[in-house]
């Protein structure tokens, strides 16, 4: 079985290949335009989609603006739709800043892409187009939505989640810096707040209905939810009714930006520490990734591996996943450009690359 | 009137590789109505230039003559029979 690791970076755009998950082909910067123009760019968001192995990535350029490029070879090549792919409509008054994340809903060619600023757009072609979900975009709630260091933006997409045992086509979960966690069970017609457990510790109500910054939410294969939040670790079966229980007793730190679920196994998800909000730092100045196989109700470091020097880079919000294969892989990167991954069963780390610009982001599939 | 539209290298992929576009336009367009001609020619430029509100992206500058557009009017700038219009990236970049 091959394997394709797909990595964004504040410098262009790389991928690796393999055959056993181990010995790593990378290359990049991968160009994405003629001109070169694009391909410097920060690229925040990438995707693989499942149904038909195309991979998107949402990059920019620092001059002529962000867009969508798209590979049909595994990342071999790369093409631009002949319009823009995301643009907001002109009653909005707002202009796309950039893609943050894309998901995959079960009908092929179903994409959804959360961006910045903080909306919702909806794909049937692919990725070719994209309309804006207008329900979401009018929400009330919008006008106390605001930006968090990173941009206010929707940067977790979970098409038909809502919690364990959950799963309708009509469904989704989405979250935001800040605004937190909303969810709709009526093909997004209708988008309710589901933050009920979570803090925030930047306003004065520390735990509001809405207006968290929920760095990253991620489903198990059950649709259990562990939450990163800015300060605070969650788990949740049901957001919108129980609410969301606090599971960072056994972490070094409640702060961070990324989580990863096991595609496998509910119970276990990965975490990447992080000091505070006013250190974006490791714990210990120690590359450290945490693991907990009990649903949060205790964690140990899953470092083996990795470097035991001082190490100063952070795993950002989509800086880690899953290949969700059936002995799945797991892979992060770096803000310091190193990207290691994790695929004998979970115990160890090797590394995939290093010296890379800084990594935003990365998606692996089997292929 | 006929105004002349200056592409930086970069741009020119989205002009079918031209550096230099002549364009007529009423008497009295302004730059604003320049752009729309020019990117109804070639409709990929116009994301590259503005974003959809509009407005001129931030690292694009845009010049009529010698001057830089953000300070004789922006979009709104006066033009005048002969003016070239050049578009060049801005201070940014990779």
């Amino acid at each position: 079985m091959a394997y394709l690791l797909v990595i964004g970076t504040r410098k262009g755009l790389f991928t690796a290949r393999n055959e056993d998950r181990r010995e790593w082909e990378v290359s990049g910067p991968h160009r994405l335009d003629a001109a070169d123009y694009a391909s410097m760019g920060a690229v925040y968001a990438v995707g693989i989609d499942p149904h038909s192995g195309r991979v998107l990535a949402g990059a920019e350029s620092s001059h002529f603006g962000p867009s969508v490029w798209y590979s049909d070879d595994l990342g071999l090549s790369w093409h631009e739709p002949a319009s823009a792919p995301i643009a907001f409509p002109e009653d909005t008054d707002a202009s796309l800043v950039r893609a943050w994340q894309f998901a995959f809903g079960d009908d092929p060619g179903t994409v959804y892409a959360g961006v910045e600023p903080h909306a919702l757009f909806r794909s049937s072609d692919g990725g070719m187009s994209f309309e804006l979900v207008r329900a979401l975009w009018d929400h009330p709630h919008r006008a106390d939505w605001y930006p968090g260091a990173g941009g206010g933006a929707i940067h977790t997409v979970l098409p038909g989640i809502l919690g364990s045992g959950e799963r309708s086509p009509d469904a989704m979960t989405v979250a935001m810096s800040t605004g937190g966690v909303y969810q709709t069970r009526d093909g997004g017609a209708g988008w309710a707040p589901a933050n009920r457990g979570i803090s925030a510790v930047f306003l004065p109500d520390e735990e509001p209905e809405y207006g968290q910054c929920v760095h990253k939410v991620a489903a198990g294969p059950n649709g259990v939810l562990y939450a990163q939040n800015h300060h605070g670790v969650y788990r949740s079966e049901d957001p919108a009714g129980q609410g969301w229980t606090a599971v960072e007793k056994g972490l070094p730190t409640d702060f961070g930006f990324a989580m990863v679920a096991h595609p496998r196994r509910p119970e276990t998800a990965l975490n990447f520490p992080v000091v505070s909000q006013e250190v974006h730092l490791p714990p210990d100045h120690r590359l450290g990734v945490y693991r907990t196989d009990d649903g949060g109700g205790s964690w140990r470091p899953f470092t083996r591996g990795l470097p035991q020097d001082p190490y100063f880079g952070i795993v950002l919000r989509d800086g880690a996943c899953t290949d969700g294969a059936d002995e799945p892989g797991f892979y992060f990167g770096t803000r310091t450009g190193d990207v290691y991954a994790a695929t004998d069963g979970g115990e160890g780390w090797h590394q995939v690359a290093g010296h890379l610009p800084d990594v935003l982001c990365v998606r692996a599939t089997e292929v | 009137m006929r105004v002349t539209v200056h592409l930086p290298g970069l741009l020119r992929a989205d002009a079918d590789g031209s550096a230099h576009v002549p364009l007529e336009v009423d008497d009295g367009t302004a730059l604003d109505g320049v752009l729309d001609a020019l990117t109804a020619r070639y409709p990929g430029l116009d994301r590259r230039i503005r974003d959809e509100r509009g407005r001129l992206r931030r690292y694009v500058n845009v010049f009529v003559d010698e001057d830089e557009c953000r300070t004789v009017g922006g979009l709104a700038a006066p033009l005048h029979d002969g003016a070239d219009v050049r578009v060049l990236p801005s201070v940014a970049g990779g």
